[in-house]
C-alpha cells in the first residue's frame, strides 16, 4: 500500500520522456524550427520576451517551442535563464522620438507632423477565418504590401512632446540617477514610479488588460485618450564608464503607448493633462495600452484622487501582476499537502467527537 | 569553479554575488530571530511556490563537503523532494542522503524530522506565505507596522474566535509561534505536532520564501513558544493508532486510504525514522514501543 507513493524518481523520468514526445507531436508532420516561430509566430515571441524580461528573439522562440506554445511557461523559461546572466548596468533612457517607425497613430489629433501610419495592424481586419492560409506555400501578399514592407518611416516627434512644448501636459518623469531594479531589490511600498513601471512592463498581459478594462468601466476611471501609440525600432545606448560616453549597442523593437489623461492643476500649478505610460518589447499594443492605463490609475495618490478601486491599489496590483509568481503559486497546490490535510482531519474528527458527546449528553 | 556540478553554471547554480546577498540576509535574520528580512529573491529554474526560497538558502549555504537531505511531507521519495535533491546533485555535485542523522543540511517542506536534530545541522524550510498575520491583514505595509509595534492583539483575537466557536483553538498546521519573546512567526505549514521541536532546537533553522522575497531564522537554542491562552494551553493532537509499518506511537502519521469501504492504514510521515525503527525491531535491539 505504502509502496504506491514510492518510485518518485522513475515517475519523474517517465514524465519528462512523455513530455518530450508530446512536444514533438506526430513524427509525420515536419518539426517546427525556431526560425519559423520567430518569423511566423512573432507576436508570441514578443510577449514572451516582454514578460520574460529578456530581449532575445532566438531564445524567445526557443522558449515558445520548448513550452509547446504555452506562453506563460515560455516566459518563465526565459526568466529562469535571464537570472543567471551578469548585469552590466543600465541603458540611457530610450529616445523613442527617434524610433524608426513601422506604425504610429494618435487618437487625439486628426493629423500631426509625420502623419498617421497604420502599419501592420489587426485593427481593420475583418475577423473572418482566412481559409486560404490552410493551403501552404502560397504567397498571399499583395504588391502594395510588398512595396511597403521594407519601408521604415523616419523619426517623428511624439504627440506628448508637442503638447508639453505648450505646457498642456506634464513633463516626462525625472530621469536622473540610477533607476530602481526590481530584479535585484525586494519590493517595498509605496514603490517609486520607475519600480512600478518595471513591474507592469513584465506583468501578465491578461491581468493588466482586465485591470485596465475595469478603469474604463468606472472602477477608478481616469478618462484616457490614446495620445500616441508607436511601434518600431529604437536604439539602445549604454554609458560605458571606461569611455566616458554612451555607445549604441543595438536596436530593439518596441511598442510605446502614451495615454493623455484628465487634467489636473490647482494651487500654483496651471491646469494640464497627465500621463499614463506603457512600453513593451516587440509589437504589443494591447499590453502597452493596458500598462499605460494601469500606470495612470496607480498615480491616483500623486494627484490627490480617491483610490478605492483595485487598479489604483499599488500593493494589490504589483503583488499580483507577475505571472511567473502567480502561475507557480496557484499550481503549487498540485504538490502533496497530505501532512497538513491529515492535521486538519485530526482536528475535524476531534471537533466532531466533541460535538457528538455534547449531543449525547443532552 | 565547478568541477562536480552542471557545466556552464556556478557551483550550486547561483552566482557568488547572489549567494553573498542571500548570506547577508541570513546573517541579519539570525541576528533578529523571527524577523522577516526582505531579500532580492531570484527566479529559479523551479517554479515559485515549489520551494525556491528554500532552494536559494540551500544554494547559498551549501559547500562541496556538505551532505544534503531533502524531504517533502516528511518523506525523501515524494516527487518534489526527488526533484530538488536531483537539482543539487546536478548543480553542486554534493553527496545526498536519506538519513536524517547523516545530513549536514536538511531542506524540508511541511515537516520537521522526528529524530532530534543536533548541533551543526541546518534545517531549511520552504515557506509559501511568510507573514503570520497575512490572513488577518493582507497589506504588507500594515503587517510590518504591526510587527514593529508588537501589535499582535489581532492574532490572539483570531485564536480566541476559535475558542468561542469550537471550544478550542482549531488551527492544526502553520500554527503561529513567538520567537525569543519578540516576533510572532509562521513556522511554515508544518503540523502543530511539530511545533514543540522548534523550541531550543540545537540545529540552525532557516526559512526561505522565494516568491514573497523573505528570509527568517531561528538560531540554535532559541525559545520558540506556540501562541495560546492560560486556560487553553497549546496542545498537540495525536493519532490513537500506532504506525502500521514500524509500530511507533510517538510520530506523526499519514493516513492512507486502503479501500472504498472506509479502510484506513496509518504510517509514519517521516520515512527515514520509520525505516530506522523497523530495522531496530528486526534486529531485536529496540522493542517496539
Amino acid at each position: 500500500m505504502y509502496v504506491a507513493v514510492k518510485g518518485g524518481e522513475k515517475a519523474i523520468d517517465a514524465a519528462l520522456d512523455l513530455l518530450a514526445r508530446r512536444r514533438r507531436g506526430d513524427d509525420a508532420v515536419p518539426e517546427l524550427s525556431v526560425d519559423q516561430i520567430d518569423a511566423q509566430l512573432s507576436l508570441a515571441v514578443d510577449r514572451v520576451m516582454t514578460e520574460g524580461s529578456l530581449y532575445d528573439r532566438q531564445l524567445g522562440a526557443l522558449a515558445v517551442k520548448q513550452a509547446r506554445g504555452d506562453l506563460v511557461e515560455a516566459a518563465f523559461l526565459l526568466r529562469a535563464y535571464r537570472t543567471t546572466l551578469p548585469r552590466f548596468g543600465f541603458s540611457e533612457p530610450l529616445d523613442t522620438a527617434r524610433m524608426a517607425l513601422a506604425r504610429r497613430i494618435s487618437a487625439a489629433f486628426k493629423d500631426l507632423p509625420g502623419g498617421q501610419i497604420l502599419g501592420p495592424t489587426f485593427d481593420y481586419t475583418h475577423r473572418l477565418l482566412d481559409f486560404a492560409l490552410l493551403a501552404e506555400g502560397r504567397p498571399s501578399v499583395t504588391d502594395v504590401v510588398r512595396h511597403a514592407a521594407g519601408e521604415v518611416q523616419p523619426a517623428m516627434p511624439r504627440v506628448t512632446d508637442l503638447l508639453a512644448d505648450e505646457g498642456l501636459i506634464e513633463r516626462d518623469g525625472d530621469m536622473t540617477g540610477a533607476p530602481a531594479d526590481i530584479t535585484r531589490d525586494p519590493p517595498h511600498h509605496p514603490a517609486p514610479r520607475d519600480a512600478r513601471l518595471q513591474a507592469l512592463s513584465r506583468g501578465d498581459e491578461g491581468f493588466l488588460l482586465a485591470l485596465a478594462y475595469s478603469t474604463q468601466r468606472g472602477y477608478g476611471g481616469n478618462h484616457p485618450f490614446a495620445g500616441e501609440i508607436r511601434y518600431g525600432e529604437v536604439a539602445v545606448h549604454l554609458h560605458v564608464e571606461e569611455l566616458g560616453f554612451a555607445v549604441d549597442i543595438g536596436d530593439i523593437e518596441a511598442t510605446e503607448c502614451q495615454m493623455i489623461n484628465q487634467f489636473k492643476g490647482g494651487g500654483d500649478v496651471p491646469p494640464q493633462f497627465t500621463r499614463g505610460y506603457g512600453l513593451a518589447f516587440g509589437h504589443a499594443e494591447r499590453k502597452a495600452m493596458s500598462m499605460a492605463l494601469v500606470d495612470r490609475a496607480l498615480r491616483a495618490g500623486e494627484f490627490g484622487e480617491e483610490a478605492a478601486s483595485p487598479a489604483q491599489d499599488e500593493e494589490f496590483v504589483l503583488s499580483h501582476c507577475d505571472n511567473v509568481d502567480a502561475s507557480g503559486f496557484v499550481q503549487h497546490l498540485k504538490l502533496p499537502h497530505y501532512v497538513d490535510f491529515q492535521a486538519e482531519l485530526l482536528a475535524v474528527r476531534a471537533l466532531r467527537a466533541a460535538f457528538q458527546d455534547k449531543e449525547a449528553a443532552q | 569553479m565547478n568541477d562536480a556540478g552542471e557545466p556552464g553554471y556556478n557551483f550550486a547554480y547561483l552566482d557568488e554575488s547572489t549567494k553573498r546577498m542571500i548570506r547577508r540576509a541570513i546573517l541579519k535574520a539570525i541576528a533578529i530571530p523571527g524577523y522577516q528580512v526582505p531579500f532580492g529573491s531570484r527566479e529559479m529554474p523551479l517554479a515559485y511556490g515549489w520551494g525556491t526560497g528554500g532552494i536559494q538558502i540551500t544554494a547559498a549555504v551549501i559547500g562541496a563537503d556538505d551532505v544534503l537531505k531533502v524531504i517533502d511531507q516528511g518523506a525523501d521519495d515524494t516527487t518534489n523532494a526527488v526533484s530538488i535533491r536531483r537539482f543539487f546533485a546536478r548543480v553542486a555535485g554534493v553527496e545526498t542522503t536519506e538519513r536524517t542523522a547523516e545530513a549536514s543540511i536538511i531542506q524540508t517542506r511541511h515537516r520537521i524530522p522526528e529524530r532530534r536534530l543536533s548541533d551543526g545541522q541546518i534545517l531549511v524550510y520552504q515557506v509559501p506565505i511568510p507573514e503570520p498575520l497575512r490572513f488577518i491583514e493582507p497589506r504588507e505595509t500594515e503587517t510590518r507596522k504591526m510587527h514593529a509595534l508588537v501589535e499582535y492583539g489581532a492574532m490572539h483575537v483570531k485564536l480566541y474566535e476559535d475558542v468561542a466557536a469550537h471550544g478550542r483553538i482549531t488551527t492544526s498546521y502553520n500554527y503561529p509561534v513567538l520567537v525569543n519573546g519578540r516576533y510572532v512567526m509562521s513556522p511554515s505549514p508544518i503540523p502543530k505536532f511539530d511545533n514543540p521541536k522548534m523550541d531550543m532546537m540545537p540545529a540552525l533553522q532557516l526559512f526561505g520564501a522565494g516568491r514573497e522575497k523573505r528570509i527568517y531564522a531561528i538560531p540554535p537554542y532559541t525559545p520558540v513558544k506556540s501562541l495560546d491562552f492560560e486556560d487553553h494551553p497549546f496542545s498537540v493532537e495525536r493519532s490513537d493508532r500506532p504506525c502500521a509499518l514500524c509500530g511507533a506511537t510517538d510520530t506523526f502519521l499519514d493516513e492512507i486510504v486502503a479501500d472504498d469501504r472506509g479502510g484506513r492504514i496509518f504510517v509514519c510521515s517521516d520515512s527515514d525514522r520509520c525505516g530506522e525503527q523497523r530495522d531496530q525491531v528486526a534486529s531485536g535491539d529496540g522493542a517496539a514501543p
